[in-house]
C-alpha cells in the first residue's frame, strides 16, 4: 500500500463518516437552523467524494450549485418562516417512527445485499481521469444535446414558477379567501390592488 | 498517477454510504413535521442517488463518464426542484401561518 492509496482511504473514510452523520444530524437536530448547516456540509463532503472519483467538474458544479444555491435558498426559507410553534401531538407518531424506522432498516439491509452479492463487472474499463471534464463537454453538446436543451427550459419553468408562486398574491377587499385573510391584510404591500382603484 | 488511484477503495463502499444516506432521507421524508426539513430529506436522497451514480460511472464506465453526465441532469433537476418547493411552502406558509406537515390537510376529503 503506498501513500497515494493510503491517503485516499483516510480520506475516503473521513467523508464518507461526515455524509452519514451529518445525514442522520440533518434529520434529527431540534433546532432547524443547525439541520441547514449541517446539509451544506454534507454537500461539502459529497463534492469531497466526487473529487475522490477523479470528476472535478461534478465536485465543482456540486459545491457551487448545492451550497451556493439550494443551501442559501433552504436557508433563506428557514428565515422566512422561522417562527417558535407548538407542534400539537398528533395521535400514533411514535408507531409510525418506529415502523418506519424498520421499513428504512429494511431497505438498507436489502440495497446492501444486493450490493454485495451482485457480481461487478469490475475492474471496468480505465478511468479517463481528468480529461472528465472534456468529456462531459462532448456529451452535452453530442448525444446528449437534446435533455441539456430541456435542462435549459426546465430551469426557466422553474424559475417563473417559483416566482409566481412565491409573489404576494393580489387580493381583494371584498373577498373572503382564507381563513387568516387578515395576515394577509396585515402584510399589505403596494402590490394589493385596490378594487376602487380598477 | 491519478487514474489509477481508485482501486484501494471498493466500489461497494461508496454504494452503501450512498444506502445509508439515502435511508437516513426517506426516514426523515416520512417522519419530519417541519416542511423545510422534508425539503432537506429529499436533497439528502438525491445526493444518495447522485453518488451512487458517480461511483458506477468511475468503476464500470471510465471510458465514457455517462454516470457524470446524469449527475449533472440530477443537480439541475435537484435546484429547479428545491425553488419551486420553496416557493410553493411560502405560500402554504403566507395562507396557513404554520409549516407543520399534520396540518397540510387542504385536499383532504
Amino acid at each position: 500500500m503506498n501513500i497515494s492509496n493510503s491517503t485516499e482511504l483516510i480520506c475516503f473514510i473521513i467523508l464518507s463518516t461526515i455524509v452519514v452523520c451529518g445525514g442522520i444530524g440533518v434529520v434529527l437536530l431540534e433546532n432547524i437552523v443547525y439541520s441547514a448547516f449541517l446539509l451544506g456540509g454534507v454537500f461539502m463532503s459529497v463534492a469531497g467524494l466526487y473529487l475522490l472519483l477523479n470528476a472535478s467538474f461534478v465536485a465543482a458544479a456540486q459545491v457551487l450549485v448545492y451550497v451556493g444555491a439550494v443551501n442559501v435558498l433552504i436557508l433563506f426559507a428557514i428565515m422566512l418562516v422561522n417562527k417558535k410553534e407548538e407542534m400539537n401531538e398528533v395521535k400514533g407518531l411514535k408507531l409510525r417512527k418506529f415502523l418506519s424506522g424498520f421499513v428504512c432498516i429494511g431497505l438498507l439491509i436489502l440495497i446492501i445485499r444486493v450490493n454485495i452479492t451482485t457480481a461487478w463487472p469490475l475492474p471496468g474499463p480505465k478511468s479517463i481521469g481528468e480529461e472528465s471534464t472534456i468529456r462531459i463537454g462532448e456529451h452535452l453538446f453530442t448525444d446528449y444535446l437534446l435533455p441539456f436543451e430541456l435542462a435549459s427550459v426546465l430551469l426557466l419553468m422553474a424559475m417563473i414558477g417559483a416566482i409566481v408562486l412565491a409573489r404576494r398574491d393580489v387580493y381583494f377587499e371584498n373577498e373572503n379567501i382564507s381563513p387568516s385573510n387578515n395576515i394577509i391584510k396585515q402584510s399589505k404591500t403596494p402590490l394589493i390592488a385596490d378594487k376602487s382603484s380598477n | 498517477m491519478i487514474a489509477s488511484i481508485s482501486i484501494n477503495v471498493p466500489l461497494q463502499a461508496y454504494l452503501i454510504v450512498a444506502a445509508l444516506l439515502f435511508c437516513t432521507g426517506v426516514w426523515g421524508l416520512i417522519n419530519s413535521r417541519n416542511a423545510v426539513r422534508v425539503l432537506m430529506s429529499i436533497e439528502l436522497m438525491l445526493n444518495a442517488v447522485n453518488i451512487n451514480l458517480m461511483a458506477f460511472s468511475s468503476y464500470l464506465d471510465g471510458e465514457l463518464i455517462r454516470g457524470q453526465v446524469f449527475t449533472v441532469f440530477v443537480i439541475t433537476v435537484a435546484a429547479a426542484e428545491a425553488a419551486v418547493g420553496l416557493a410553493i411552502l411560502l405560500s402554504l406558509y403566507r395562507n396557513r401561518v404554520t409549516v407543520d406537515m399534520e396540518s397540510f390537510n387542504l385536499l383532504k376529503w
